[in-house]
Formats: C-alpha cells, structure tokens, sequence
C-alpha cells in the first residue's frame, strides 16, 4: 500500500513536469499544417541573430566560468584554511543572489557605472560586458560557492597545504598543482551551472542592452508562434547537457574524492 | 655533544593567553633520533610544527644545522615530514607522490625517476609506483608518505606521530621499519608520540613532556629507570606507588604499612615522620623471597591476571597495593586470590619521587 501512495505522488509529480514539456515539444513540432516535422527547429538554426546571440552568451558563461573559478576557488580555500570563523559570514554573503532580484542588482550597476560616474563601464561594449559578467558571476554565486566549498569539505586541505609546503610548494604550486586537481569535479559541477544560468539569463543582458541568447528568446517569443517553443526545447536540452556532463564527469573521475585517511 | 645539528633555544609559545610552551630548550645530533613523548596537550606537537615551520615561535630561536630558521617559511627549511594522517596528493599516484617535492624543485627528469625508484626500493614498494593512495592500505601509504618526504633529501625529518591510526600489528612492524631507514640514510629525526612502547622501542633519546615543558629528556634506559620526576614516573611504564612514612631519614628507612624498606641512600631533607612516594616498576618485584632482593613486606594476593607469557598479580600491603609481574610457567598454576604472599624487591631499585 505505502509502495502504491508512493509511486502515485512520483507518476503525478512527474505528470505535473514531463506534460507541458509534451505540449511544448509537440507544439514546436507541427509548424506545418498535418504533419510533424522540424521547420520551426530549421528556421530557428537558420536565423542569424539566434548564431550571434547564442554564440554571445556561450563566450560570457565561459568568461564567466573562468573569472568565477578564479574569484571562488581561493576564497572558499582561503576561509576553509585560515579563517573558518568567517565561513557564516561568507556563505550569507554568496546566498545574497538568491534573495536579491537580478533587477535589483542590475538597476544598482546602471546607478554605479554609468557614464556619468566615477568608473563609466556602460559607456563601452566591452565595460558593459564586464559589467554583464560581473553580474553573471554574482547570479552564479550561491551555486559556484557551494559546489566548490563541498568538494573541499572532502579532503583534508589543511593537512594536505602543509605536506605540500614541507615540500618547497609555495602557494601557486600548492593551489595549482594540488587544491585544484582535487576540488576539480566540484568546480566543473559548479562550471556546468554557471554555464546553464548564464544561457538563459534575461534581465542583466536585456537591461544592459547585450545581444545574448535570453532576450533573443524573449524576442521571438513576443514575434512569433513555433519558434519559442522549439527554442525553448533547445534551451532545456542545453541545461540537461550541462546536467548530464556533471554526472558523466563525477562518475568518469579517476579516483574517490576521499580524504587522505 | 658536538655542535648539535638542531638547537631549539628558550622557545615559547602563546595562543592568546594560554601559554602551549614554555621556555623550551633542546639540542639533537647529527643523525639522532629524538622523540617528543608525551600526554594530549602538552605541546610536543607544538614544539614540532615549529620546527616544521607551521607555527612561529612567541619568542626563542630555532637552527637547523647552523642556520636561524625561526622566521623562514615551511617551503624555504628543506625539512620533510610525516603526517598522522598521511596526507598523501589524492591525485596523484604514489610515484608522482613521491616526485612531487623533487618536481617543485625544478630536479631533472631523469634525476627524478632514477629517485623515485630508489624511494620505492626502500619501501619495498616497487610495483606499487602507478597505484592511487585509496588503492593502498595505511601502512603502505604512510611508507609512501614517509618516501615522499625522504625524496627531495631533507636535512631533518619530523614524524608527527605516523604510526597512530594504523593497527597494532603494522604499527610494530612499520616502526621497525622507520628506525631502519633512517639508521640507513642517518638522517636527524624528531618523532613524536603519546605511546611510551613507541618511544623507548625506536629513540637514541626521548625528550618527556607535561604542560608545555620537557620534564626529563635522556635515553630510554635513563627514563625508564631513573625517572627525573613524579610524572616521568607515572608516565612511562606502570609503576607502583607506595606511600610510606620516614623512620630514620640518616640510614634511609621508611615504615610501608606493617613492614619497613631500607632504601639504597640516604632521605636527604627529610626527617622522621616525613611522607614520602616510593616507586617501584612490576618487574623489580618478587613474588616470594629472591637472592638478591633482600626487602621483604607480607601481603595478600588481592586479584591475577592471565597476560599469555606474564601474569600479573596484585599483592595487597595493608592499605598499600602493588603490581608484580610473573613469568607462565605451564608446570605450575598462578597463585589463588586470598593467599598470603610475600613480595621482595632490593633497595636499588626503589625510587624516591619527588
């Protein structure tokens, strides 16, 4: 009986989740009258604007990714190895994106850096695409932090920066050659979620005028009828890619993320 | 002793008002190996991670062979160590574990792998070289640590004690195996341990330490038989304590409950009716009178022990007790609780604590 109730709520759960999708997939399938077929798919590749925009926001998640990894990585360490009483402090502090809208933040950089302040950052296409990293990178932030700060959780830094410096390393040999590797999947699941935040994101990139993927699907969608729903297809097979390569790596890792003892 | 190879000169050390060190002194030879015994919290891993670089000294100075390192970075003393917990790259292979401080050192190649595969031989780890640490039991990987800090050829090795997570059996032979290799390469070594067995198995000297201080430092003979202190005493082996009262401190007799000990020498500052400890080690016991051990007290054998090779009794003196220890012997069965006994020790080997 309690396996019955059981599968029950997780067919209805899936229900409530898998259906719209059939909808939406089916939708986006019958662009020509009668039959199933992928025009809306082939029109969508075709466009240009989609290979621009799409291609804007794979370079911004990847710049992202990379200043995200540079910005995290030492500061989770850091915390983790010589302060860990600011460890609260620092999770409230990565949390903040989730609480805070995107809107907010956005309106706040328009305010800091526009071209009339001390450091005009929007007065450029390349000062604005700094800035939408910026942005990027604090949206990512609660995610980043905590995948990262988990992977380290699991293998005993302390111990392990102190056989390194017995050794001679100093602390680019110590964060390059021995912290990284280990923290490595954690960081890729942390790269991975980035990358699909980065995708889809809408308001920093509209607001600050980029041409990225997430308003070229608010574009399209306000345009036209089959168009969004393929476009939509591609996004969640793009975020289940992403998913998916977390897993495959997790498991494809050469060793157990244990600790040393 | 010759210019001593590591000086640890008045070194003291704070974390905010609690004092972990105080005013520590040491001199090792070249080629000794010394070890840090002692209690939870006495500060002989303190005193360790100082050397090693991973505290600073409040004040005093630390020199390894002739060189003031107390201000120099962990990476800038060549000293190589051993964690308790291994502390192995889990990244890396056991080879690459072992090249790792000759790679951060820019060693050539060749250098590298002709290294690599002596530390292997030494370990008698030699087809173990491209194994992952999880893929290896404790003892082989603290081998591996202890390999990988030998590598990169340090003037020092500390070993901060390595055998403790691993079982009885591999932490017997894994200590025998240390105090080979480093009798080997006679490389200076400070070990440091909470388990006396450890200690005096494998030391040229053990330094004793209680509450941030070295209460006796010597060989393991010296502490095991002329325990400097109270806590020494206490420390190191099982000992018995019997606590008696001066008869006539001149000639060094002391009333224990019913019976009377003639000690080797005179009670210097004391005089009669004066308490005082006398301490005597299980094995410096009789059961029964022996040549040789002319002091005789009566007892009641009050519990026995079956160790296997020894069985230990407990002979009850009035309101003293005491520990001996007695051979097996399969012809003859241990005595019974409840049997009058008599224990008979000699006057050299009681000690007078202070």
């Amino acid at each position: 009986m309690k396996r019955f109730f059981a599968w029950s709520a997780f067919l209805l759960g899936s229900l409530i989740f898998i259906l719209p999708l059939i909808g939406m997939t089916e939708f986006s399938l019958s662009m020509r009258r009668g039959e199933y077929s992928f025009d809306a798919y082939a029109s969508v590749l075709s466009d240009p604007q989609f290979r621009q925009t799409f291609t804007y926001s794979v370079v911004m998640a990847l710049v992202t990714i990379v200043f995200g990894i540079l910005l995290v990585v030492p500061t989770a360490y850091w915390v983790r190895l010589r302060m860990p009483h600011l460890r609260p402090i620092v999770e409230f502090i990565t949390l903040m994106p989730l609480v805070i809208p995107a809107i907010v933040i956005v309106f706040g950089y328009i305010r800091l850096y526009n071209t009339s302040s001390w450091l005009p950052l929007t007065g450029t296409s390349t000062g604005t695409n700094i800035l939408l990293m910026f942005g990027y990178t604090a949206l990512a932030l609660p995610y980043m932090y905590r995948a990262v700060d988990t992977g380290l959780r699991s293998i005993d830094i302390a111990t392990l920066t102190e056989a390194a410096q017995s050794l001679g390393a100093g602390w680019v040999t110590i964060f390059g050659r021995v912290i990284l590797p280990n923290v490595f999947v954690a960081v890729l699941s942390g790269a991975f979620l980035t990358f699909a935040i980065v995708i889809g994101e809408f308001t920093l990139a509209a607001l600050l005028n980029r041409p990225a993927f997430g308003p070229y699907l608010q574009l399209v969608g306000a345009n036209k009828a089959y168009e969004p729903s393929a476009l939509a297809v591609i996004s969640f097979v793009i975020t289940w890619l992403c998913m998916g390569l977390i897993q495959i790596v997790v498991r494809l890792a050469p060793k157990p993320p244990a600790q040393s003892h | 002793m010759a210019e001593p190879f590591l000086k640890i000169d008045h070194v003291r050390k704070t974390f905010g008002t609690t004092t972990v060190v105080q005013d520590f002194n040491l001199d090792v030879g070249s080629g000794e190996f010394i070890s840090f015994l002692g209690p939870s919290g006495c500060g002989k891993t303190t005193v360790l991670r100082m050397v090693a670089g991973f505290e600073e000294p409040t004040s005093g100075s630390i020199v390894v062979g002739g060189k003031d390192v107390t201000r120099l970075r962990p990476n800038q003393r060549n000293i190589g160590m051993v964690f308790q917990a291994y502390a192995l790259f889990p990244n890396l292979t056991v080879a690459q574990n072992i090249a790792f401080g000759l790679k951060v050192a820019g060693e050539p190649r060749a250098d590298i792998e002709k290294r690599v595969a002596e530390m292997l031989d030494l370990i008698k780890l030699q087809q173990f070289g491209d194994r992952y640490p999880y893929q290896l039991s404790g003892g082989q990987q603290q081998r591996v640590a202890l390999a990988r800090a030998l590598a990169p050829k340090p003037k020092l090795l500390l070993l901060d004690e390595p055998l403790s997570a691993l079982d009885a059996k591999v932490r017997v032979s894994l200590r025998d195996e240390i105090r080979a290799i480093q009798k080997e390469l006679g490389i200076t070594t400070v070990f440091v341990t909470h388990d006396q067995e450890e200690a005096l198995s494998i030391s040229d000297r053990i330094v004793v330490m209680y509450g941030g201080k070295a209460e006796q430092v010597g060989t393991p003979f010296e502490i095991y038989n002329r325990p400097a202190t109270k806590f020494v005493a206490n420390f190191v082996g099982t000992l018995n304590v019997l606590e008696g009262t001066v008869t006539d401190a001149a000639s060094g007799r002391v009333k224990v409950g019913s019976g009377e000990v003639l000690l080797k020498d005179k009670l210097n500052g004391s005089k009669a009716g004066d308490t005082v400890s006398l301490a005597l080690r299980p094995e410096a016991i009789s059961l029964g009178r022996q040549p040789g051990r002319e002091t005789t007290l009566g007892g009641e054998i009050s519990e026995v022990s079956f160790l296997g090779s020894v069985i230990r009794v407990r002979v009850g003196l009035g309101q003293e007790a005491v520990s001996l220890d007695t051979f097996n012997s399969p012809a003859s069965p241990p005595p019974a609780v409840g049997d009058k006994a008599e224990i008979s020790f000699s006057p050299d080997d009681v000690l007078v604590l202070h």
